[in-house]
């Protein structure tokens, strides 16, 4: 595992609790370093805390404490913000955005890169997020190029791009994970409630058990 | 937050009147919206930090609120507004939240411009 570095790059604070935590902690665990490209701190979030704990104002303060907060839990040393906002990121200049995303690639050489998949991951910021990505990868000499694990939730996926072929059994990390989540307290208090009072729905309870991604073709 | 109070915000828009402002104003159903309801026509907007003067503006309604800005060419409106604060930075802030406290529109008013 001497050379093993993950890259995690997610648009938003939280993105990266729901899909991908039980993930990171397997690998944090097992020593192996794992950064965390964040692009925005969520400034336009429409949840604001149960009850409400912030304002429009307050909350990318807030959201950056709670990311800070679960970048510890998940065993992260290297969290890295572009500092974009929420909902522009498939608005702002793409080629200066490959390129930063380039010059973190080439910097730390990751093993494997993990993000949304383009097109199917539902909010813009994610789809323009993957795209991004995958631009950057393509930039690399094909035989030096990070696999890359992608992250699709858009109904329809499996019709489109086939199943998910990799599959993480993380209820191991089940409370970790919840943990995780819970951190981002302003942005997640009813499905927390939720889950504590059992009255979660199959889909988070199937998130806390399996974590999905299809090996995106670089 | 707190609940409005119509006379609070309605002395606050009288003192802003006439005074070179930022505003951040939104609508938003939340990017997840069409996500989780199939039938749900999911549509917002926002403007922030475009600088303006209005010659008055005024508070309605009996809650939610709505707020109109008459500017010298024209209108900003908003409605649906519950809760408002004075920050520490003395800005106007405006929000209506849905009954689970969720963000559903904003105005905001400040004389220095808001965070990019």
């Amino acid at each position: 595992m001497s050379n093993e570095h993950v890259l995690v790059i997610f648009p938003h604070p939280d993105d990266e609790a729901f899909g991908v935590s039980g993930t990171i902690l397997s690998h944090t665990e097992a020593g192996t370093p794992v950064t965390y490209i964040c692009l925005t701190l969520g400034e336009m979030g429409r949840n604001m805390g149960r009850p409400v704990m912030a304002n429009r104002e307050t909350l990318p303060d807030i959201r950056l404490k709670e990311l800070e907060e679960a970048v510890r839990l998940l065993g992260i040393q290297d969290l890295r913000r572009f500092g974009m906002r929420d909902k522009t990121v498939e608005f702002t200049d793409q080629a200066a955005l490959v390129e930063r995303l380039s010059d973190a690639i080439n910097e730390i050489q990751p093993s494997k890169i993990i993000t949304f998949y383009p097109g199917y991951a539902v909010h813009p910021d994610h789809d323009a997020t993957g795209e991004a990505v995958i631009r950057a990868v393509r930039e690399l000499p094909e035989n030096n190029r990070p696999v890359v694990h992608a992250i699709a939730f858009a109904d329809g996926s499996v019709e489109a791009i086939g199943e998910p072929d990799v599959l993480h059994d993380v209820s191991g990390y089940r409370e970790q994970k919840l943990a995780v989540i819970e951190a981002h307290a302003s942005q997640t208090a009813g499905l927390i409630e939720q889950v504590r009072k059992r009255t979660n729905s199959d889909f988070i309870e199937d998130m806390l058990h399996t974590e999905r991604f299809w090996t995106y073709p670089v | 937050m707190d609940t409005i109070q119509v006379e609070a915000v309605q002395e606050k828009l009288e003192q802003l009147a006439g005074k070179d402002v930022y505003i951040h104003v939104e609508t938003t159903n939340g990017a997840y919206a069409s996500h989780n309801d199939k039938s749900f026509f999911s549509a917002g907007a926002f403007v922030r930090n475009l600088r303006f003067q209005y010659v008055h503006g005024k508070i309605t309604g009996e809650g939610p609120y709505r707020v109109g800005l008459e500017t010298q060419q024209g209108w900003v409106y908003a409605e649906g507004l519950t809760d408002w604060e004075i920050d520490p930075d003395g800005r106007l802030l405006l929000a209506g939240h849905d009954p689970d406290g969720r963000l559903a529109c904003a105005l905001e008013l400040s004389e220095t411009p808001f965070r990019k």
